[in-house]
């Protein structure tokens, strides 16, 4: 008797959340799904088309220049930032700066931007007309490279991303490292270990769990590049093509183009891929820490 | 009771106060980690610096340094000003969808992840692995197909098409889900349940202030995504009068090469400083609260 009544208590605070949960998450998808198997065409109207947009997904070449763009981003700049995160951490861990608590909030503050605006400020710094780069060039007469080029315009997206997430992420790896419980420091100490030794053999160890949610949220984040691109655009129309990222081209798709079907087939499939990457991440790293 | 709880919180929230024992400060450990610091503060500085020129000030003076006037007071009175005053009118839609959006998700993500927390129920499995794989699928994956749905519905070019969305947030209820699990221990529950307190009151009285600093990080970060949203609104609304501060800001920015537009990056610069300065404030102000509870929410992931 009393375990009926208390599930149903369960199912009345988890109720509300879930009810909205499903108008803005299932519905959607299962809509997306269900639009993604058809095909709209000026003559013949819509038909039912089965899995056509999922083959021409596959078989598009623009489709896996974005995806293909995403994936080195994701290969370069999630390492580094992660990287840099970690040293942070590992920095105010020590206890051994001046003004942690300065550096810390600090590094952190990047968050709160906007990535609109962090684009915008970003995408005007970058610029040789009243940013940086042309104010270093008159400065020291050099003729440095322009960041919005189509060589460097990705290189100069990724450094955008890594200055908005690596206090973020060096918070959480922090908030790992303060669950560590000192003794096992101190205990470290008296057996003759180095601070090297004690980054190594306990505060690493003990990251396993917060790197992998951050390696996680990355990969997410990268594959589903839009915002800093899509502001970018206005200043270099020719280096960021309307395919530059899935996300994008399933925008352009859906509101230049009017292929709302096809889009919604590139967004499932780019959506599966992402789950598919992060689950094997996430296996891997629980893998690894049963073994160690 | 009112004392009991702080106490609970204090001895399993505040870890290890005193991290090592005294030990000598590095000045060139500080001075690396300064040139990281030098990478986060200098875009703001910049941008505060270039917040104070005219727009001919922009482009005749070096980016990290003032030009001649100090032009911060008329750029702001401009940026308010500008086309009618839209900028005030994109500001306070703003604060109507961080409002209704985060506070909103806030609540339905305190409740739920109170509930999954303290309470065994049957398809409670099922819905941990729905909402966890929800964390993988991003909003601007959701955006076009909700576009589709709403536009059905009618709802597109409405301050709903921005809000309903936000009112859920997977990472809040997963934040919030293992915060209660730790902050709130059965035994006061099972002792309120015997005093005979109805489930509900009991989540009020005992539950809600225990879950403090949990509700303090997940509003903070539920308002960060909406003050911070641009793709969602870039879908769902055409009416200017509508947009966010995001949004508009971008239209600015893109007049530039429109055909014909104004420019007016001095007002871009001024804007996106008045943007990012109510954030930044309470980010400043709360550190205390979110800082705790960030960290107690990262134990278990």
């Amino acid at each position: 008797m009393a375990v009926t009544r208390r599930s149903w208590t369960g199912w009345r605070f988890a109720g509300p959340f879930l009810a909205v949960f499903a108008l803005v998450y299932v519905a959607p998808i299962a809509y997306s799904f269900y639009l993604s198997l058809f095909r709209t065409r000026l003559i013949g109207g819509t038909t039912f088309v089965g899995f056509d947009n999922y083959v021409q997904a596959v078989g598009d070449p623009q489709f896996w220049s974005a995806f293909g763009r995403v994936a080195l981003f994701l290969a370069v700049q999630v390492p580094i930032m992660l990287f840099l995160a970690l040293l942070a951490a590992l920095a105010i861990d020590s206890g051994r700066l001046y003004g942690t608590g300065f550096f810390r909030i600090s590094v952190f503050l990047p968050y709160a931007v906007p990535a609109a605006v962090a684009a915008l400020m970003w995408g005007f710094m970058y610029g040789a007309q009243f940013g940086l780069v042309g104010d270093l060039n008159d400065a020291f007469g050099l003729s440095l490279p322009d960041p919005l080029s189509a060589e460097l315009v990705l290189l100069s997206i990724g450094n955008i991303v890594t200055w908005e997430f690596v206090g973020y992420n060096m918070l959480i790896l922090y908030s790992a490292l303060r669950v560590v419980n000192p003794s096992l420091y101190e205990a470290a100490q008296i057996d003759g270990a180095g601070q090297l030794r004690i980054v190594w053999a306990i505060k690493l160890p003990a990251l396993r769990g917060a790197l992998l949610v951050a390696t996680i949220f990355s990969i997410i984040g990268s594959f589903h590049l839009f915002n800093e691109p899509a502001i970018l655009r206005n200043l270099a129309p020719n280096a960021i093509t309307t395919y530059f990222t899935p996300n994008l081209y399933a925008y352009w798709l859906s509101f230049a183009g009017q292929r709302f079907d096809y889009s919604a087939a590139i967004a499932i499939v780019m959506g599966v891929i992402t789950m598919v990457v992060a689950y094997a991440v996430q296996l891997r790293g629980m893998r690894r820490g049963a073994l160690s | 009771m009112t004392s009991k709880p702080l106490v609970i919180r204090h001895a399993r929230h505040v870890r290890h106060a005193r991290r090592h024992p005294v030990r000598r400060r590095s000045a060139t450990l500080t001075a690396l980690t300064g040139i990281m610091l030098v990478y986060s503060l200098l875009p703001l500085a910049w941008l505060l610096v270039n917040a104070t020129k005219t727009q001919e000030g922009l482009l005749g003076s070096n980016g990290l340094w003032f030009a001649g006037e100090f032009a911060l007071f008329d750029n702001v009175a401009a940026t308010l000003t500008y086309d009618g005053g839209i900028f005030t009118r994109w500001l306070l839609n703003t604060v109507l969808y961080v409002v209704l959006g985060a506070g909103g998700a806030t609540l339905l993500a305190t409740v739920a992840g109170y509930g999954l927390a303290k309470f065994d129920f049957p398809g409670k499995k099922a819905v941990f692995a729905v909402v966890i794989g929800a964390v993988a699928v991003p909003g601007t994956a959701l955006a076009v197909p909700t576009f589709l749905m709403f536009s059905r519905m009618g709802l597109t070019d409405t301050p709903w098409a921005i809000i309903v969305p936000s009112l859920v947030s997977p990472f809040g209820l997963y934040l919030m889900w293992t915060y209660a699990a730790g902050a709130v221990p059965d035994e006061i529950l099972e002792s309120a349940r015997v005093d005979g307190s109805r489930e509900f009151h009991t989540f009020v009285r005992i539950g809600l202030p225990l879950l403090a600093p949990g509700i303090v990080t997940v509003l903070l970060f539920t308002v960060v995504a909406t003050w911070n949203n641009y793709f969602l609104p870039l879908i769902m609304l055409k009416d200017p009068d509508w947009y966010p501060l995001t949004l508009g800001l971008a239209g600015w920015n893109a007049q530039a090469v429109t055909a014909g537009g104004d420019v007016i990056f001095n007002l871009v610069i001024t804007g996106s400083l008045l943007t990012i300065i109510p954030l930044i404030a309470a980010f400043l102000l709360l550190q205390r609260y979110w800082q705790s509870g960030l960290a107690a929410g990262s134990v278990k992931g």
